[in-house]
């Protein structure tokens, strides 16, 4: 800082970008410089030389695998957190349901959406795992074996009903401000119209939500692409989404190139990138409306 | 109308049930270690482990020190940007951003490989420096929610005003920045510090792959190894988090106090 800048004119041109040194070089070196290592190493052979043969790597079954493992888990995460953090949104916001459950509902998305990680998994253990309170209260009342229908919470659908739990909150918290936006004179003018509700919500409502829609699906799926810790708990290495095979990449090369770790991580930046470019330019098309 | 609101009820209903049944499951899981009735045998299990202690410790620690690096960067970033740069905000709110887009795994690896022992900044060399780095990328991690928290808190005051109002009266820019800045952000920052501190106390990712003792990689060591003590683990790291994001709640319903008085 320039402490001792006497508040006349000689703050000119130079003394203006000194105050703000300190973050470019943090951002510098602890944000920009590191990624771009990440992708310059992604192009580049052992020696140093451009190539494009570490992306080229990526073509590999085992990496193909993993990757269409993540984005199946990102999709149906990011669809169905949006299907049910919509219907959750419209009922308190809408439903006409007492101002507290509303403020709750908040609250908790706030707090929710926040706790993906290892006590998550743990949560999910206890309750759904094989001697979790919802298995054991399941066979004990209703004489019904979780594990005999087939659904095991050390798989897909068990990673994807633990990552809906912050899904659906992210979708309550980003959805709640667009559905706030929708005037009450539109529902008031298409009712004067004749119009019933579901033509309301069909050609009034979901064509101004639309943008934002779109751009949550987007949101929740580089939400879900990026997360790690999650599924290291809950599934150990048992199931090798993208994340977690660049995780034993960095710890022990298990691909056997440590370029192919870079492309790796390259490709995640990229996925994550324009999911949440799409994001970002949906959402000022939404606001729009917003005004 | 009628019909609405009951599916209303339904949908909230529903998902009440599934947010509540984790939180009650892990609760009830977590008392079952003494075969045949609850007790809180988990939780002293957890609570008198040294392990525990020294790794939550030393997340409290590296949570406090970056909230605080945290705030020494970004207040006088955000000040001096509103106030003499304002053309470069959007720039800057974009780099701010940036870390939600950059999946934190990326990024420590980015790290790890800038900052080896035969680098410019060899950081990971010694554990003092792998500290150092972790504080850092935790800083990185905080970045977007510490920015918008006192981007926001700066945005009711007019900053130009009391500035000039300040330079008048012949106080200098640490001055400015410590006696009139900070204090009218306070609220501002305690509700991103309050975030940064719930992120920081469970992170795993960073923590793991620099090797720190950590309270993260303590939990999943924990849950590899033991049956009932995970659950413990889960509600007290749902307790931290929700004491923040209570204090959050709480520091909000305080700001536009502050605000009135300006």
């Amino acid at each position: 800082m320039t402490a001792t800048a006497p508040p006349k004119r000689i703050d000119n041109q130079i003394l203006k970008w000194i105050g703000i040194t300190p973050f470019a070089l943090f951002t510098l070196l602890f944000l920009i410089l590191p990624t771009s290592k990440i992708v310059v190493a992604s192009f580049q052979t052992p020696d140093g030389a451009f190539t494009l043969g570490n992306l080229a790597g990526l073509w590999a079954p085992s990496i193909i695998d993993a990757a269409t493992l993540s984005l199946k888990l990102s999709l149906v995460t990011a669809l169905f957190g949006c299907l049910l953090g919509l219907v959750i949104a419209i009922a308190v916001t809408r439903g006409g349901l007492p101002v507290w459950l509303r403020g709750g509902m908040l609250t908790f998305s706030g707090v929710a959406s926040n706790f993906a990680g290892v006590p998550l998994a743990f949560a999910f253990i206890a309750t759904l795992g094989r001697l979790g309170l919802v298995t054991v209260l399941l066979r004990d009342w209703l004489g019904v074996n979780l594990a005999a229908t087939g659904f095991n919470l050390i798989s897909f659908t068990g990673l994807a009903v633990t990552y809906l739990y912050f899904q659906i909150p992210l979708m309550i918290l980003i959805i709640t401000p667009a559905l706030d936006g929708l005037k009450r004179e539109w529902s008031e003018a298409a009712q004067t119209l004749g119009a019933s509700s579901a033509q309301y919500w069909r050609m009034v409502a979901l064509p101004v939500l639309w943008p934002s829609l779109l751009g949550s699906f987007a949101l929740l799926f580089a939400n879900a692409f990026g997360a790690v810790a999650t599924a290291m708990a809950l599934t150990g290495s048992a199931l090798s989404i993208i994340p977690i095979i660049l995780f034993a990449q960095i710890r022990g090369d298990v691909l056997n190139n440590p370029h192919l770790g870079y492309a790796l991580a390259f490709a995640m930046i990229v996925v994550t990138g324009v999911a949440n470019l799409i994001y970002i330019l949906l959402r000022v098309r939404a606001e729009r409306w917003m005004k | 109308m009628k019909r609405t609101k009951f599916w209303a009820w339904v949908a909230a209903a529903a998902g009440a049930v599934y947010f509540l049944l984790p939180l009650i499951g892990t609760f009830e899981f977590s008392l079952r270690a003494r075969r045949g009735v609850y007790s809180f045998d988990a939780y002293r299990s957890v609570l008198s482990d040294t392990q525990f202690q020294s790794t939550f410790l030393y997340s409290v620690i590296m949570a406090l020190l970056t909230i605080m690096i945290g705030v020494l960067i970004v207040t006088p970033t955000a000040f001096w940007v509103r106030l003499k740069l304002p053309a470069i905000r959007p720039v800057v709110e974009f780099v701010t951003l940036l870390p939600l887009v950059i999946p934190p795994i990326v990024l420590v690896f980015g790290y790890i490989r800038l900052y080896n022992t035969s680098s410019f900044l060899p950081l990971t060399g010694s554990s003092m420096g792998t500290n150092l780095l972790l504080m850092l990328g935790y800083t990185t991690l905080a970045l977007p929610y510490m920015y918008r928290a006192v981007d926001t808190g700066l945005r009711t005051l007019d900053v130009r005003t009391i500035t000039e109002a300040a330079q008048m009266l012949g106080a200098g820019w640490i001055t400015i920045l410590a006696r009139l800045v900070l204090p009218n952000v306070l609220v501002a920052i305690l509700s991103g510090a309050f975030l940064t501190f719930a992120i920081v106390i469970g992170e795993y990712v960073l923590a793991a792959l620099l090797n720190r003792p950590a309270f993260g990689p303590y939990m999943v060591w924990m849950g590899s190894n033991r049956a009932y003590e995970p659950a413990a683990l889960a509600v007290i790291s749902f307790a931290v988090t929700w004491g923040c994001l209570g204090l959050i709640q709480l520091a909000t319903r305080l700001a536009p106090h502050t605000r009135a008085k300006r």
